[in-house]
C-alpha cells in the first residue's frame, strides 16, 4: 500500500470514528469536542487532495472560531440532558430499521461498482507551483462574485433574523447615556440654597 | 485570463431589491420613531418598483450574465413579477394583523424584502450555487419569520422545528448538488444537460444525486413524505407569516423544481417522472384524506397545500412519454397556471382568516367561520368563492387548474393516475364544502362587527372577484405561462 493510501485510510477511519461519537457521545461537551476532531480529519483528506486552502480554513474558522463558541454555549446552557433522552427506546425501532436501510442503498451505489477507479478516474497530478489558494482566488471575486455577494446577504439575514428573535430591551436597566453624561451643566447637580443662619444652641 | 465586468442590466431588479433591503434597514434603524410604517411602505414601494423593472428589463429572450450563473428570460421574468405581487398582497393583509398583536416590528418588513430576493435569485438561477445561496436566503428569512411571534409558545415552537427539518432538507440537496457535480463536472444548469445529453455523465451517480435532489425540492414544496412540517408550521405560525409561507415561496419552489429537473435534467426525465408519480399520488391522497377531520381552518389548509402541490407535480410529471416530448410545453405551462392559481387562492384563504381575526382572537377553527353570511354576505361570498375553487368546482379558477393538468395527464396516458387524482377531488370537496355550509346553515357563535382596514377589505374583494373573473376567462393566464415557457425553453 502506498504511503499517501495508508494516510487517506487512517484519516477516514479516525473521521467515521469521531462522527459516530459526536451522535453517541453522552455529554455534549464530548460531542462537541469529538466534532473538532472530525474537522481537523476532514482536513486533512482535503490536504491529500491539494486543497490546501480549504483545509486550513476548516480547521481556523470551524475549529477555531465556531467550535469554539459552540463549546461556550453547550457549557453555559444548562441541557437536561434526561429530557432530551426522552423517547430514544420508542422512536429506536423505527430510526433504526430507515438507518439501517438507508446505509444499505447507498452502500450499494457508492460502492466500488460505480465508484471505482475505472468510473471514476484519478484527476492528472497538479503541476508544480500549482497554488489552490491562487485559484480559489483568482475566481472568487470574478466568476463568483454573484455568489460571494449573495453570500454576504445571506449573513446579512441570519444577523437579522438572530437580532430580531432575541433582541429585548430590559425595563428598569440603569443605563446612562455617555452624551448626555459630558454634556452635564453645574446646574444640573448642584443646587444652592438660600437659608437663615442656624446657631446650635 | 482576462476579466470582463459582468452585465448588469439583466439583474437590475435584483440589484435593486438588495439596495433596497440595505436602505430599509438603515433607514428604520436611523429613524425609530416612524420605524414600522416607515418600513411597510418602503417595503411596498421597493416590491412595484421591482416590478415596473422587471417588466421594464424584460425582452422575449434568453440572456446569461454573472458567468452563466444567472438566466433572465421570460419564465423567471413572470414568475418574479407573481412574487412581487403575492408578498406585497400579503404584506398588505398581515398589517393591521401584526399591530394587533404588537408584533408590527420593522425587522419584520426587512426580512419579507430579503426573503423576497432569495425567491428572486432561485427563480433566476442557471447555477446549482446560485439557486442554494437563494433559497438558504429565503429559508432562513422564512425560519425567523415563523418564529417572530417570539413571545409564543407555539410559534417558537413551529419556527424551530421548521428550522431543524429545514436545514434538513437543504443537507440532502446539496449532497445531491455534490453528487450530479461529481457525475457531470459542471453546476451549471445548462452545462448539466448538456453533459447528460451526450451521456458523458456517470449515470449511477447522476441518478444517485437525483434521489437527493428530488427529496430537498419535495421539502420545499412540502409534499409527501416530505410534509410533515407543513401542519404544525402553518398552524404555528401567526397567520400573517403563514400567509406568507404558503403564497410566494410556493412559486420560487416551482421554479427551482422546473430549473434543476427541466432544464438541467431533462434528458433523464423518465427517471424523475416516476419519482414525482408516487409522491404526487401520495400527497394527493394523504392531502385529502387528512384535511376531513381537521377542525383548525389553518391545518386544514396546510393538509389541502399538500394536495395542491401534489396537483401541481401532475404537470411536472407528465411532461415526456417514453421519449416523446410532444406534451412538455402543455404540460410544464399547466403546472405553472397550477402554482399561479394556487397562490391567487391561498392569498385569499388566509386573508380571510386575517379578516375575521382581531386582536386577542384567532378566527382559526372552523366554528369561527359560522354564520358568516349573517354577518357580512359580502365576505361570505368571497369565501365561498375561495372554497369552491380549491374544491374545483366548475367556473372558478381552481376548476381550470385542475383541468389543465388532469388533461395533461391524460394526454401523457396515466389514466390511472387521473382517476385517483378525480376521486380525491371529490373527497376533498367534503371538507371545503363544510365551510360553506356552516357560513351559510349554521347560527353565528362569534357575532362581534368585522373590524379591518378599508385596504384589507378592498383587496380581500378584489382577490374574491379575481378568482372567479380568472376563472371565467382563464385563457388569459394560461396563454401567459405557455407563451413564458415557450420563449424560455
Amino acid at each position: 500500500m502506498e504511503f499517501k493510501t495508508f494516510v487517506f485510510y487512517f484519516l477516514s477511519a479516525i473521521l467515521v470514528f469521531a462522527a459516530l461519537r459526536v451522535i453517541t457521545a453522552r455529554n455534549p461537551v464530548h460531542a462537541a469536542l469529538f466534532l473538532v476532531l472530525a474537522f481537523f480529519n476532514a482536513g486533512g483528506i482535503w490536504l491529500l487532495l491539494h486543497a490546501e486552502f480549504l483545509a486550513i480554513t476548516l480547521v481556523m474558522v470551524y475549529v477555531g472560531a465556531v467550535m469554539v463558541l459552540f463549546l461556550f454555549v453547550v457549557m453555559m446552557l444548562d441541557i437536561n440532558l434526561e429530557r432530551l433522552r426522552q423517547g430514544f427506546w420508542s422512536y429506536l425501532p423505527v430510526g433504526a430499521l430507515i438507518g439501517i436501510l438507508l446505509v444499505i442503498e447507498m452502500a450499494m451505489v457508492l460502492g466500488g461498482r460505480y465508484f471505482g477507479l475505472d468510473a471514476m478516474p484519478v484527476p492528472p497530478e497538479p503541476m508544480a507551483g500549482f497554488s489552490n489558494t491562487r485559484e480559489l482566488g483568482r475566481v472568487l471575486y470574478t466568476d463568483y462574485v454573484y455568489p460571494f455577494e449573495l453570500a454576504s446577504l445571506v449573513l446579512l439575514v441570519a444577523m437579522v433574523a438572530a437580532v430580531s428573535l432575541t433582541l429585548r430591551k430590559r425595563k428598569n436597566t440603569k443605563y446612562i447615556d455617555p452624551s448626555l453624561q459630558v454634556s452635564v451643566k453645574r446646574e444640573g447637580r448642584v443646587e444652592l440654597v438660600k437659608m437663615q443662619a442656624e446657631k446650635e444652641d | 485570463m482576462n476579466f470582463v465586468v459582468p452585465d448588469f442590466y439583466p439583474a437590475a431588479a435584483e440589484i435593486f431589491v438588495a439596495v433596497m433591503a440595505l436602505v430599509i434597514m438603515l433607514s428604520t434603524t436611523f429613524a425609530r420613531s416612524i420605524a414600522r410604517s416607515l418600513g411597510y411602505f418602503l417595503c411596498q414601494f421597493t416590491l412595484i418598483a421591482a416590478a415596473f423593472i422587471t417588466i421594464g428589463t424584460m425582452h422575449g429572450e434568453v440572456s446569461y450574465t454573472f458567468s452563466n450563473m444567472f438566466i433572465s428570460d421570460l419564465m423567471g421574468d413572470f414568475l418574479k413579477v407573481m412574487i412581487y405581487f403575492s408578498m406585497a398582497i400579503a404584506l398588505l393583509y398581515g398589517r393591521s394583523y401584526l399591530a394587533d398583536r404588537n408584533i408590527n416590528k420593522p425587522e419584520y418588513y426587512l426580512l419579507a424584502i430579503l426573503m423576497t430576493l432569495g425567491m428572486m435569485v432561485m427563480v433566476t438561477s442557471n447555477h446549482m450555487l446560485t439557486m442554494y445561496i437563494g433559497l438558504e436566503m429565503m429559508s432562513l428569512a422564512l425560519y425567523a419569520l415563523v418564529a417572530f411571534d417570539r413571545d409564543s409558545a407555539r410559534s417558537t415552537e413551529a419556527g424551530m422545528k421548521y428550522f431543524v427539518l429545514g436545514a434538513l432538507a437543504s443537507g440532502l440537496l446539496l449532497y445531491g448538488m455534490s453528487m450530479v457535480y461529481g457525475a457531470t463536472g459542471t453546476l451549471e444548469f445548462s452545462g448539466v444537460a448538456q453533459s447528460v445529453y451526450n451521456q458523458a455523465a456517470n449515470k449511477p451517480v447522476l441518478l444517485f444525486g437525483l434521489v437527493f435532489l428530488i427529496a430537498g425540492i419535495c421539502f420545499k414544496l412540502g409534499v409527501v413524505p416530505f410534509h410533515m412540517w407543513v401542519p404544525d408550521v402553518y398552524q404555528g405560525a401567526s397567520t400573517a407569516v403563514t400567509l406568507i409561507l404558503a403564497t410566494a415561496p410556493k412559486l420560487a419552489a416551482f421554479a427551482m423544481a422546473v430549473r434543476l429537473l427541466i432544464w438541467g435534467l431533462f434528458d433523464i426525465a423518465e427517471q424523475w417522472q416516476t419519482m414525482l408519480m408516487l409522491v404526487a399520488v401520495a400527497s394527493i391522497i394523504l392531502g385529502n384524506l387528512a384535511a376531513i377531520s381537521q377542525p383548525n381552518i389553518k391545518r386544514m389548509l396546510a393538509y389541502s397545500g399538500i394536495s395542491h402541490m401534489g396537483f401541481m407535480l401532475l404537470g411536472l410529471l407528465s411532461g415526456v412519454v417514453e421519449g416523446d416530448r410532444h406534451f412538455a410545453l402543455n404540460a410544464y405551462s399547466s403546472a405553472m397556471f397550477y402554482a399561479v392559481a394556487y397562490v391567487i387562492m391561498s392569498l385569499a384563504s388566509f386573508g380571510m382568516i386575517i379578516l375575521l381575526s382581531r386582536a386577542g382572537f384567532e378566527a382559526e377553527r372552523i366554528d369561527d367561520f359560522k354564520g358568516l353570511n349573517k354577518r357580512s354576505p359580502w365576505f361570505a361570498a368571497v369565501m365561498m368563492f375561495v372554497m369552491f375553487s380549491m374544491a374545483g368546482v366548475p367556473f372558478f379558477i381552481g376548476f381550470f387548474a385542475k383541468l389543465s393538468v388532469l388533461q395533461a395527464v391524460v394526454a401523457a396516458g396515466y389514466f390511472w393516475i387521473a382517476a385517483v387524482a378525480v376521486v380525491m377531488s371529490v373527497i376533498g370537496a367534503f371538507y371545503y364544502l363544510r365551510v360553506v355550509k356552516v357560513m351559510y346553515f349554521d347560527e353565528p357563535v362569534d357575532t362581534a362587527p368585522i373590524h379591518a382596514p378599508a385596504e384589507l377589505r378592498v383587496l380581500l374583494s378584489a382577490n374574491g372577484i379575481a378568482i372567479a373573473a380568472l376563472g371565467l376567462a382563464p385563457q388569459a393566464l394560461m396563454s401567459i405561462c405557455a407563451y413564458a415557457l415557450l420563449a424560455s425553453l
